[in-house]
């Protein structure tokens, strides 16, 4: 086990190098001076010259890409322009509050997926199978970013139930577990949910649907077995592609909750990234966005891990 | 003998070809000819809409702001400009489709290139570019689409780049993956040792079989880029104003939620329709090939 997570990990590496390489390669194809934002107008070209020197702009970019990646092998991501905070500082608060809502999603949406999915697939080519695939396909569908402001339309300005912005009340940033604080949760964690109940009910109703057809169920149920004892090992050999779909699905979430934060005005990482974007935060872009990506990679790879150690045959393979 | 046999006339069984069978079968398949009349609608009135008889989708009145759908003029009322909504949605569909659709149609052709000439060459050609694929795969395509599109800036132009770039590497992985399987078939193997060159192979026997799947996932993408190209403009990083588009006119239509609500949601509906569209079509498509997950 631990050389398969060793080899995996050995893997991972020129992934993670390459992920570097486009992030610093984000702020080279952006359009104009790096500098102008910070430089006063009137500067000299002196002083422009200096600053470039003190930024590392005049040097060639390879050798930019190497100064920046060792920076950034100890804990230095440089400052944040428009705010002049640490990008680090900025992109940790923003990224744990990404995490509670993308976590709050995947506990509403993976039970939900599975329960649906499993249904369709047990009672394949019925009406309700059918009703199952008409719903996640309408939930892969749906542009989740619209769905929130409709959600916003019914709960918040029609009913007045739920709020409709922030993550706490008078847009407090420091998340508490009260009612007060988990009622901003509600509507977003919902929104962000719709896509992965979609795909994981896909998912698990092909994966019941396969494996119920197999000759081992026939065997099982000859033998005796009751029901759930068949299902348990149906269960089984459903869990590792399960939960490789989901662990994935967890990745995502935190990648695609930015539209959705934005809509909700929620205090995380997608909404640092698009301020980031609008005031040509350059730093703070690049930043988030490597943040983010590296969280995926070890996402991936945790999946890789549990899912052999779940299934031996994955390790073979 | 040999030559009497030589001598009859060989006449090809009437077969059908390979694209009218699948075409025979999708016919059949009401929900998919549902789904491709209404994409055919939306595509024919967005490239027909100076002619339809439509108000100025740039005309605003500030007198007529956020009128309700139903309102006499503005069969779909106005938006926050005073611009006819009926209009504007139509003309709309020109950018939110051109952008929703063309990244996938670039990649189609270049991540199928690529992956046809990694899964065909293989070795350190197949390596090289393969392991460039990882690296893409690493970001979820939101957050790709996102990065790219926030680092250069708004504009149609950098949306169709960025959002090409997000969908080269899937369709480049699948190509490869189906390539190099044909790739290890014996008659590959034939027709290099009748002394065919690569490229001969590859037109001649690799392309008809390789295509059809290739073709099927692209098909499969459509949906995922529309929601992003809209998402992109709902954003403020796509189409700039005052262009019709629907992310766009969602986002500029948000502050109505409190005066019109169910005005501000329409453009959205047209957004989910469409994808909801391509992604039924893309399934019946897929059965009426039989390529399976």
């Amino acid at each position: 086990m631990l050389s398969y997570f060793l080899r995996r990990l050995i893997l991972v590496l020129p992934v993670a190098f390459g992920v570097s390489v486009v992030c610093f390669a984000l702020v080279q194809i952006a359009p104009g001076d790096p500098l102008t934002a910070i430089m006063p107008v009137d500067a000299t070209a002196e002083q422009q010259a200096a600053m470039r020197a003190a930024y590392g702009l005049d040097k060639p970019v390879p050798v930019q890409y190497l100064i920046w990646i060792s920076n950034l092998l100890q804990g230095e991501m440089g400052r944040s322009i428009a705010s002049g905070r640490p990008v680090a500082d900025e992109v940790f608060g923003a990224v744990g509050n990404s995490l509670l809502l993308a976590a709050a999603a995947a506990v509403i949406a993976f039970p939900i997926g599975t329960f649906l999915g499993f249904l369709a697939g047990y009672f394949r080519d019925t009406l309700l199978d059918r009703a199952v695939t008409a719903l996640s396909i309408t939930g892969v569908s749906v542009p989740n970013y619209w769905l929130g402001i409709v959600l916003v339309i019914i709960f918040s300005v029609n009913l007045g139930w739920l709020p409709s912005m922030g993550a706490g009340p008078g847009g407090s940033q420091d998340w508490q577990w009260d009612w007060a604080h988990m009622r901003h949760l509600v509507l977003p964690a919902v929104t962000l949910a719709v896509v992965p109940i979609g795909i994981v009910a896909r998912t698990v109703r092909a994966l019941a649907g396969d494996i119920l057809s197999m000759d081992f169920v026939t065997a099982l149920y000859a033998k005796g077995l009751s029901r759930g004892d068949v299902l348990r090992h149906v269960a089984r050999n459903a869990a590792a592609t399960a939960l490789s779909v989901m662990g994935l699905q967890l990745g995502y979430l935190l990648g695609g909750s930015i539209l959705i934060e934005t809509v909700f005005n929620w205090p995380g990482s997608g909404f640092l990234l698009s301020n980031a974007i609008f005031q040509r935060d350059l730093p703070l872009l690049q930043g988030t966005i490597l943040v983010l990506a590296m969280f995926f990679v070890g996402m991936n790879l945790i999946v890789d891990v549990a899912q052999a150690a779940i299934d031996p045959r994955i390790k073979r393979s | 003998m040999v030559q009497v046999i030589a001598d009859i006339p060989v006449v090809p069984p009437a077969q059908r070809g390979y694209w009218s069978g699948v075409l025979s079968r999708l016919k059949r398949d009401p929900v998919a000819m549902i789904c491709a009349v209404i994409l055919a609608a939306l595509v024919l009135s967005a490239a027909f809409a100076p002619w339809l008889g439509l108000a100025d989708p740039y005309q605003g009145s500030m007198i007529a702001r956020l009128a309700a759908p139903g309102t006499p003029g503005h069969l779909l009322g106005t938006d926050e400009q005073g611009r006819d909504m009926l209009s504007r949605l139509i003309y709309g569909g020109r950018l939110t489709l051109f952008i929703g659709l063309m990244p996938v149609v670039l990649a189609f052709f270049i991540g199928g290139t690529l992956g046809i000439i990694a899964g065909y060459v293989g070795g350190i050609t197949n390596t090289i570019i393969m392991r460039v694929v990882d690296v893409f795969f690493a970001f979820p395509s939101v957050l790709l689409a996102i990065a790219i599109s926030g680092a250069l800036g708004a504009g149609v132009l950098n949306s169709l780049v960025s959002l090409t770039i997000v969908f080269i590497p899937p369709v480049t992985r699948v190509a490869e993956a189906v390539t190099s399987g044909v790739r290890s078939l014996d008659y590959i193997d034939a027709a290099r040792a009748s002394g065919a060159n690569a490229l001969t192979v590859i037109r001649v026997h690799v392309i008809g079989n390789v295509l059809s799947p290739i073709f099927v996932y692209a098909t499969s993408l459509t949906s995922v880029c529309m929601i992003l190209a809209a998402g992109l403009s709902f954003l403020g990083i796509g189409v700039r104003p005052p262009e019709p588009e629907w992310g766009l006119m969602l986002n500029t239509l948000r502050s109505a939620i409190y005066v019109n609500p169910w005005l501000a949601a329409l453009p959205g509906v047209m957004i989910f329709a469409t994808s909801l569209c391509l992604n039924l079509l893309s399934d019946g498509l897929r059965s009426a090939m039989n390529v399976r997950d």
